[in-house]
């Protein structure tokens, strides 16, 4: 091996260090035109009147569009996640009568150039009525709330539930429950680069083309054709260079269907770049969960039984998986551990806020949260060291595949490994002596340890909305270059890179004689995208096995010509060697003799072009242990993170360049969850942290070096044994975070600690301390 | 000091217009701007200059990053005329002769980037660090880098990859005094 598993550097990075790369707002199409949005100023009110004729006297202005003409003429935005049985409004592009948050589009205007497109937008007058908002999910579902969607009783968006064993038996039969309320607060994504589409109609076919800052470039391109009316095969969508997601991007907005609209429209090209505000109020959000979770266990520690009660709050309308995101913390709640019981109740409320949607980890963070905090409850009740219960809970290698109480299947997994390697590399017993040295000093420090598995590798298609293969293309053009396109679309992962490494080592070849496209529906198969850290093990997988029927055809052209058989081809070093024969020849005058084809054998079709589509036959499931040590300074509550320790297992490694890169980034976004983000609405559903000068982002200065290592267990759903490493570093740092801060105030009786742990929560609780 | 020259002699009901003669990575750029035009929106809607991107509009992501007339700026809260005179410095300034800049190579080298959005602003952020302070810490590398936001990266390699390129610019002037 060649390439597979070195720390290459990447080849997507020369033109992003040299600024030379193309975003979606580096494109100037001749004669482009922009546009900007009228956004509601209520997060609940009736749509009394519209006036845009102060907004047409502008000069510049070429077009002003409203809900009433929109909704006419472009279909709703598209709601791919369902749950049985759930209410299902319709949202139009541009709000129809009424408006339900803040920030929700009420009308759009073309221009000549953005300002006068924005001061166009902003004399556009809208007379509302406002309505009582109902922005506390708890609230919004009770009798008598204000009803969002007026066409249905309540705010109720579904319910969704199971239970697995019986857990009223095991509650009963428990010697110890413990219990407490988690809440998964609300979070912005935040990519550093906004959304922001272009749309043009494009001589001489009239192809309407969008360039759009999206994770899902063909099932974009299959909603927009659906929306506008254009025939799909004269849809086109291009994702130029992707300034980060998160899952933010993983949907379909309203702006890109204006923007597409507005094109046809105006017969001009149409930009529309989201601001920050916009972003931050507009852009689906995560998480916001209200956990109410019970854990049922033997005296020893052993787990019998769990349930869980969950609020999720909806927002005011469902973005494409909205519905379903909530779901997925059921199917992981359970954790690394064997719950033999567990009981999930899931309730979905509509309130007069954003949507929320996929966000990094996506479910999953909420599950791992709510299992790693109350499994800790559990061993502060018991008096148990926190690993000691975790290690009696952990199913054992020999137990895989793994089926769970969540109704899963883990595939292949060695929990007790990981932990024993971090809390190894943390030196877990030297920490609980310096923590007991540091309390007689009446200083706090607490040690939170996380042991996460997370789903990964979305997924199979049964268990997705809109499919869960992934295509992959390779094509060896005639000199032998390898050109390979892939129906993922990497944003920041790397994949250009990571591909060229798996495709070169199978080919023998070097890694700068392939090149990876992606992103751009008319050169690309059909594809479903990056999301759910599925690039690698799911469309890596897709062009492994394209790879494959290649190679099997260029060793039947080389076993023809060296007189040898076809399974004793070895490709190595640019060469097919015969072994037997001990013959070989070029890589490149095999791929020749495809082309030219006067030499092949009997029956064999000339060319090398091979497109696979990939459908994994079960999810992965990356794990890991992650131990973090926080210090509390004793006059300003702030907790100051001193050691960070991370063991993952994602299976085989293509790249630990990447991957480690990878875990850097999720650790700080779940240490952000843990200590600073929090998207906040007030009672009237104005949102407070609109900009990045109140949404508290984390910063360089805010954490340590984390120290990563890892084990390797392969996933045998897939031939390379690859599982994912996208969301780990976010699942497992969460709970770790706010575990260690627990520990750390445990002397004063705190058993629970609501995030975002800012400082003034423990200088209150510090305070209280000290006047008593 | 940056020269501020917002006086205009436009009669009222114009279209209120300035010459401003901005010089960015070495070329004169001139043109006639409104007075709101932000300097971001000059560098890369009329020198074409892509490079410099807009994250925030607050000053506080730092994707914006310039040099001008040496000091590290935020370009996305500052208008064109204010900098009117001045001598800025984009990403695209920083390799020379086809090579890249030792930030430019320690940030691919140490897997500094991912998305690449707020690189190349980090980049012109940490090139002032460095020419405040050539042998920075960890921790001084951490609060020189406070103004610029990174989601991808969990600052980790960035902090690297400033530390590599501190090693190698001390290394080229070390060759170029002759030690």
């Amino acid at each position: 091996m060649k390439y597979v598993g070195q720390a290459i550097k990447r080849k997507e990075d020369p033109r992003l260090v040299s600024g030379s790369s193309s975003f979606v707002d580096d494109l100037a199409l001749p004669g482009m035109l922009h546009t900007a949005v009228a956004r509601s100023i209520h997060a609940h009110a009736r749509i009394k009147r519209i006036d845009i004729s102060q907004a047409w006297k502008l000069a510049g202005v070429t077009a002003v569009v409203t809900g009433e003409e929109i909704a006419g003429k472009c279909g709703p935005i598209p709601v791919a996640g369902e749950i049985h049985g759930m209410k299902k409004p319709v949202m139009h592009l541009l709000a129809v009568g009424k408006v339900i948050y803040v920030g929700q589009p009420v009308a759009a205007v073309v221009a000549s150039d953005k300002y006068i497109a924005r001061d166009a937008a902003d004399l556009i007058e809208i007379e509302y009525e406002p309505l009582p908002a109902v922005t506390n999910p708890e609230k919004a579902i009770e009798p008598g709330s204000p009803v969002i969607h007026e066409q249905f009783s309540d705010n109720i968006a579904y319910t969704f539930g199971f239970e697995t064993g019986n857990t009223e038996e095991a509650f009963k039969n428990a010697d110890v429950v413990v219990k407490e309320r988690f809440v998964n607060q609300r979070l912005a994504p935040v990519s550093m680069e906004t959304r922001g589409a272009v749309a043009t109609v494009q001589a001489p076919d009239r192809e309407l083309v969008i360039w759009s800052s999206t994770q899902i470039p063909h099932l974009l391109k299959t909603q927009l054709a659906v929306m506008v009316g254009v025939p799909e095969h004269r849809t086109r969508v291009i994702t130029p260079e992707v300034g980060g997601g998160f899952g933010s991007k993983l949907n379909v907005y309203a702006e890109e269907g204006l923007v597409a609209y507005l094109a046809l429209k105006t017969g001009k090209p149409v930009k529309w770049i989201e601001g920050r505000r916009e972003n931050l109020a507009c852009t689906i959000h995560g998480r916001d969960q209200i956990n109410d979770v019970e854990l049922a266990l033997k005296k020893d520690g052993t787990i019998l039984g769990m349930r869980a009660k969950v609020v999720a709050d909806i927002g005011g309308y469902y973005q494409l998986l909205t519905a379903i995101i909530p779901q997925l913390t059921g199917l992981l709640a359970p954790g690394a551990y064997r719950v033999p019981t567990f009981k999930f109740d899931l309730v979905g409320a509509f309130t007069n806020k954003m949507a929320t949607d996929a966000y990094r980890g996506a479910g999953r963070p909420e599950a791992t949260y709510l299992i790693e905090r109350i499994v800790d409850c559990a061993a502060q009740k018991l008096k148990m060291d926190p690993a000691e219960i975790r290690r009696k809970n952990f199913p054992q290698p020999s137990e895989f595949p793994f089926a769970t109480s969540g109704g899963v299947v883990y595939d292949s997994a060695n929990y007790e490994k990981a932990l024993d390697k971090a809390l190894q590399l943390a030196d877990y017993a030297g920490l609980r002596k310096k923590q007991a040295e540091m309390r007689a000093q009446g200083k706090y420090m607490g040690i939170g340890l996380s042991s996460y598995v997370e789903i990964c590798a979305m997924g199979p298609s049964v268990a997705m909305p809109a499919g869960g293969w992934e295509s992959g293309s390779v094509r060896i053009e005639p000199t032998g270059k390898v050109t390979v396109l892939t129906g993922a679309s990497p944003h920041g992962q790397g994949q250009e890179t990571s591909f060229s490494q798996i495709v070169a080592d199978e080919f023998g070849i070097g890694i700068d004689d392939v090149f990876v496209q992606h992103g751009d529906t008319a050169r690309i198969p059909y594809g479903i995208g990056t999301f759910g850290s599925r690039a690698t093990a799911v469309g890596g997988t897709a062009i492994y096995m394209a790879v494959q029927d290649l190679k099997a055809k260029l060793a039947g052209i080389a076993a023809h010509i060296l007189q040898s058989s076809p399974d004793k081809i070895v490709f190595e070093d640019g060469k097919l060697i015969a072994g037997d024969a001990d013959k070989s020849m070029t890589f490149g005058a095999a791929v020749t003799q495809a082309y030219i084809a006067r030499n092949l054998p009997p029956g064999m079709e000339p060319g090398l072009d091979r497109t696979r589509f990939f459908e994994p036959s079960n999810f992965t499931f990356p794990f890991g242990t992650h131990v973090c040590v926080v210090e509390i300074d004793e006059e300003t509550g702030e907790p100051k993170i001193t050691k960070y320790v991370a063991v993952d297992d994602c299976g085989n490694v293509i790249n630990p360049l990447l991957a480690e890169g990878q875990i850097h980034g999720g650790i700080v976004q779940g240490v952000a969850q843990a200590l600073y983000e929090e998207v906040v609405y007030d009672e009237n559903g104005q949102l407070l942290t609109g900009s990045l000068m109140d949404y508290a982002l984390p910063r360089a200065h805010d954490l340590p070096m984390l120290e990563l290592d890892r084990t390797v267990t392969p996933s045998p759903v897939n031939p390379m044994g690859v599982k994912g490493v996208g969301e780990a570093g976010t699942i497992g740092s969460t709970p770790a975070v706010v575990n260690a801060i627990v520990d750390a105030l445990s002397p004063l009786g705190v058993t629970h600690i609501d995030m975002p742990v800012r400082p003034e929560k423990i200088w209150k609780i510090l305070k209280g301390r000290k006047a008593s | 000091m940056l020269p501020v020259s917002l006086q205009t002699s436009f009669p009222k009901g114009m279209l209120m217009t300035q010459r401003v003669r901005i010089t960015i990575n070495g070329k004169l750029f001139e043109s006639d701007v409104e007075p709101r035009l932000l300097l971001t929106d000059f560098i890369r809607g009329v020198a074409g200059l892509t490079g410099t991107h807009v994250g925030c509009e607050t000053s506080i992501c730092g994707a914006c990053t310039i040099l001008a007339n040496g000091l590290a700026v935020k370009s996305c809260t500052m208008f064109a005329v204010q900098a009117d005179g001045s001598d800025l410095v984009t990403i695209e300034g920083m390799a020379k002769d086809g090579q890249l800049h030792p930030l430019q190579q320690s940030f691919w080298e140490e897997h500094g980037l991912q998305c690449g959005y707020c690189t190349t602003g980090m980049i012109m952020c940490a090139h002032q660090l460095l020419a405040r302070n050539a042998t920075p810490t960890e921790a001084e590398i951490r609060d020189g880098l406070t103004g610029n936001l990174c989601r991808c990266t969990g600052y980790q390699n960035i902090v690297k990859a400033v530390q590599s390129a501190s090693g190698k610019m001390r290394q080229t002037q070390n060759v170029a005094a002759g030690d």
